[in-house]
């Protein structure tokens, strides 16, 4: 187990073993989201208050969901970089940043459209919607802090550092509407407690959820290895891999 | 883990934990302005201002809403069921409106105790069913909302809380 890690900490396994890797979690991606959003949009039940509206849940928590993982995913791989020194979590961690901007945004343009039918307003200053706004900004701040240095080096430290302390909003998301009033709902869906809502309709949104991982799992693979490519372009066994043509 | 490495792991979790704390001091301070409403056990215990823009939220009491049948008007009363709170609104309500069902109101609270609404805001909670399922446990006598029964215990532990501090 622990030979496995070190090697994923090398450039070159880290790209061998996501060669092998990659094509499941696209194929298991694509399965996924195919069968659950078919499934959620088009034969799951309606609800007895909201109709079809509620259906924007099928891709409104999976965003976010997904949202709040990638940034803990990067802050960890911060974690990493700052204290082992190791360059692949510091290129996935760069590479994982806009996806999770992009699920962000997605979650909060979902909660706004659904927010119109059923609370008669598209935004309201509420702790659940400001602190995941709050981390739409520190995605933002998270790129433009990895950018505004001119080395890489410095870039990828000040980038590190405000992920892992951003990190902080995540349990204030998550818990802010048992913690205050809010006109958001409180969870539907947790690993801890049972689903709110009878199978026909949580099962096509747990497939949603599992498709949405395998989705950012593949997109951090692939753009990692671009990225592996890019910044040891100057070493030997790329250029090995250039020669071979493959 | 090399000492170095051991020492910088410390700095970072203790910056984080640092900054943890500073979060969570602030929000502990601003925790009254964090809540998006006041709860009508808070109005009749006088913590919301008069004649301000405010958010008051709870239940629609069941059997309280009035039309008028020539206008937009509508009066109904909020309850987190410990104390009632009256509303006057004039406009177009949302959807999921209905008595029984969670509102945020947003308005300015008058002096002898009712609250004029500008807006009216419709809450849901997280318990989606088909409407069959609905249907039937309405049938067999439970409402379909058990939100009601949290809604009463928060109503209960803040009655408790507004209790507590007027006692100091």
């Amino acid at each position: 187990m622990w030979s496995f890690i070190h090697k994923l900490g090398s450039p070159r396994w880290f790209y061998a073993i996501s060669a092998r890797l990659m094509p499941w979690f696209w194929v298991a991606a694509a399965l996924l989201i195919a069968v659950g959003s078919v499934w959620g949009l088009a034969f799951a039940p309606a609800d007895y208050q909201q109709g079809n509206s509620f259906r924007i849940i099928y891709v409104h928590v999976p965003a976010a969901f997904l949202a709040q993982s990638v940034f803990v995913g990067m802050a960890v791989a911060g974690l990493v970089f700052m204290v082992w020194k190791i360059k692949v979590a510091d290129m996935a961690a760069a590479m994982m940043a806009p996806l999770g901007a992009a699920m962000t945004f997605i979650a909060l343009f979902s909660g706004a459209v659904w927010g119109v039918p059923t609370w008669g307003t598209w935004w309201m200053w509420d702790a659940r919607l400001t602190s995941m706004l709050i981390l739409l900004f520190l995605y933002l701040g998270v790129i433009a802090l990895r950018g505004a240095f001119a080395s890489r080096d410095s870039g990828s430290r000040a980038a590190s550092v405000l992920a892992m302390v951003g990190v902080i909003n995540i349990p204030i998301i998550k818990y802010s509407v048992d913690w205050w009033y809010t006109l958001h709902q409180p969870a539907s869906f947790s690993v801890t407690s049972r689903p709110t809502m009878p199978l026909e309709m949580w099962a096509p949104l747990l497939i949603m959820v599992l498709g949405f991982y395998c989705f950012f799992i593949a997109v951090t693979l692939m753009r990692t290895r671009s990225e592996i490519l890019r910044r040891e372009s100057n070493k030997r066994w790329v250029r090995d891999l250039a020669v071979e043509g493959r | 883990m090399t000492p170095k490495r051991k020492q910088k792991l410390f700095v970072i979790l203790g910056l984080v934990s640092l900054a943890a704390i500073a979060v969570g001091l602030t929000l502990y301070a601003l925790r009254s302005n964090i809540n998006l409403f006041f709860s009508p056990v808070q109005i009749a215990a006088g913590e919301a201002p008069i004649e301000r823009q405010i958010r008051a939220g709870g239940m629609v009491k069941e059997g309280t809403v009035a039309r008028d049948p020539d206008s937009l008007d509508v009066a109904f009363t909020v309850t987190d069921y410990v104390d009632d709170l009256e509303v006057r609104y004039s406009g177009i309500l949302p959807d999921l409106f209905r008595e029984g069902q969670g509102v945020v109101v947003v308005g300015q609270l008058q002096p002898d105790g009712w609250l004029k609404a500008d807006q009216v805001l419709a809450r849901h909670d997280e318990n989606y069913m088909p409407p069959e399922v609905a249907q039937a446990l309405e049938e067999a006598g439970y409402s379909p909302a058990d939100y009601q029964a949290k809604a009463a215990e928060v109503g209960e532990r803040l009655g408790a809380e507004a209790v507590g501090e007027s006692g100091n």
